[in-house]
């Protein structure tokens, strides 16, 4: 198999970067329609399926979907249970076209367990219930320090978990997804699904974050 | 391989840039680049893991870039190395000869469904599962050079299976384009002090997703 240092018609980062931000859009920006160019002319795909898969992504598919499916686990004791034991199925009903991709698992917060999700090895996310990663999700500090040091990782998200909690990280290293279900938090009682979704951060169903608190919900 | 993209456990990269302006690409050609990549592996014309495998061999320094540049790298590599464009159409940014006829065929909005929803990596069993939950594994020290899960910081450490995922496509040999070969998947939860010494937060466990082969009886 060749590799990549074989590839002479590469241009380089390294270069990009040592001409600034503006010049390295464009020269990037040129290798993206040469690429888009190369897909069309060869019927790999056409201009309108590329577009449709970049909307999708921009506004379909995104966290709002897990949001919904953490609210439905706060008030429905039987929808929790399902979601736990098998999230691909449980949360099929709130994916995008009523489907949600294997093979979800939900992992749930406790005020004696705390879990996190990464990769290490790339940047493995739950797409189908949360979109596309955000940038710290596929930062360096953020893939290499939290299988170590994730107090620190918190803390740097302004999360501070008690210290006899236990930390439970999860590296997502095959073709598995988790996403978290954090804890309901105090003074929601009654509250409608919707209006509980709303308190549900991406972050907190990746473990960076916990969900909104209601005093801070305007009326 | 034992790659710049293993990075747990690294040090050296310092805080986590907490920031999100919640804007899902930053520039159009990051949506441009991760629509392309999508159409090529939903014909057929990589698998996922041979995907990684073309990340994973950018030299370091290529790696340290951004996330879609690492794609936009991987998809001209990965274009050229499987047959759907040549070099030299890469560099005109134009196509010089007719395709390849991809295995699913050309992809239009009628296959969106295709990318919207991950695909199923579960295959039939070869063989009964070797461990249970709650049996004790050693992951194996192992170097390969081509394309494995297994992450360099778990080697050489006991754990205990977790759970059990089903029987999976195997990307140490998919990834060489060697076919599905499905393993067993294990979650196998190791102790935060067994991975970094007596020093590391005592409430620390964590797990990686684990294939068959890559596991010992410990």
């Amino acid at each position: 198999m060749s590799t990549h240092d074989h590839h002479d018609h590469d241009h380089g980062h390294r270069h990009e970067h040592d001409h600034g931000e503006a010049s390295e859009l464009s020269e990037t920006e040129l290798r993206v329609r040469a690429l888009q160019t190369i897909l069309i002319e060869k019927g790999y795909t056409d201009p309108a399926a590329l577009d449709a898969i970049v909307e999708t992504y921009e506004t379909r598919i995104g966290p709002h979907i897990g949001a919904r499916i953490v609210a439905r686990a706060w008030t429905d004791p039987a929808f929790r249970e399902a979601l736990l034991a098998d999230a691909s199925k449980a949360a099929t009903p709130f994916g995008y076209h009523g489907k949600v991709g294997d093979h979800l698992v939900a992992v749930e917060n406790t005020p004696e367990r705390h879990n996190m999700v990464v990769c290490t090895l790339c940047s493995c996310y739950p797409w189908d219930v949360l979109g596309l990663p955000p940038v710290w999700y596929k930062s360096f500090a953020y893939r290499s320090r939290t299988v170590k040091e994730p107090r620190a990782v918190l803390r740097e998200f302004g999360v501070t978990v008690p210290e006899q909690a236990e930390i439970r990280v999860w590296d997502s290293t095959a073709e598995v997804r988790y996403m978290v279900l954090p804890e309901r938090p105090a003074g929601t009682e009654g509250w409608s699904e919707e209006k509980l979704a709303g308190l549900v951060t991406r972050d907190s169903m990746i473990g960076t974050g916990l969900p909104r608190s209601p005093a801070g919900e305007g009326a | 391989m034992n790659g710049i993209h293993d990075m747990g456990g690294m040090d050296g990269f310092g805080t986590v840039d907490t920031r999100d302006d919640g804007v899902v690409f930053h520039g159009k050609w990051e949506g441009q680049v991760m629509a392309a990549s999508r159409v090529m592996g939903a014909v057929g014309a990589w698998n996922i893991d041979q995907g990684r495998y073309g990340i994973e061999q950018l030299p370091p320094h290529r790696y340290l870039t951004s996330y879609y540049h690492r794609w936009l790298a991987r998809c001209e590599w990965a274009l050229v190395q499987y047959g759907y464009a040549d070099a030299d159409e890469i560099a005109a940014g134009h196509a010089l000869r007719p395709g390849r006829a991809p295995p699913r065929g050309k992809f239009t909005t009628a296959n969106l469904d295709r990318i919207s929803h991950r695909g199923s990596y579960l295959r039939p069993p070869q063989a009964p599962a070797r461990f249970a939950i709650g049996d004790r594994v050693l992951a194996r020290n192992m170097h390969p050079k081509g394309h494995t899960r297994l992450p360099r910081y778990v080697r050489g450490h006991v754990g205990v299976v977790e759970r059990l995922h089903g029987c999976q496509v195997f990307p140490d040999s998919a990834g060489m384009g060697e076919g599905d070969n499905p393993q067993w998947l294990y979650t196998v939860r190791f102790e935060g002090r067994d991975l970094w010494g007596a020093d590391a937060d005592p409430t620390l466990k964590v797990s990686v997703e684990a294939f068959e082969p890559y596991l010992e009886p410990a």
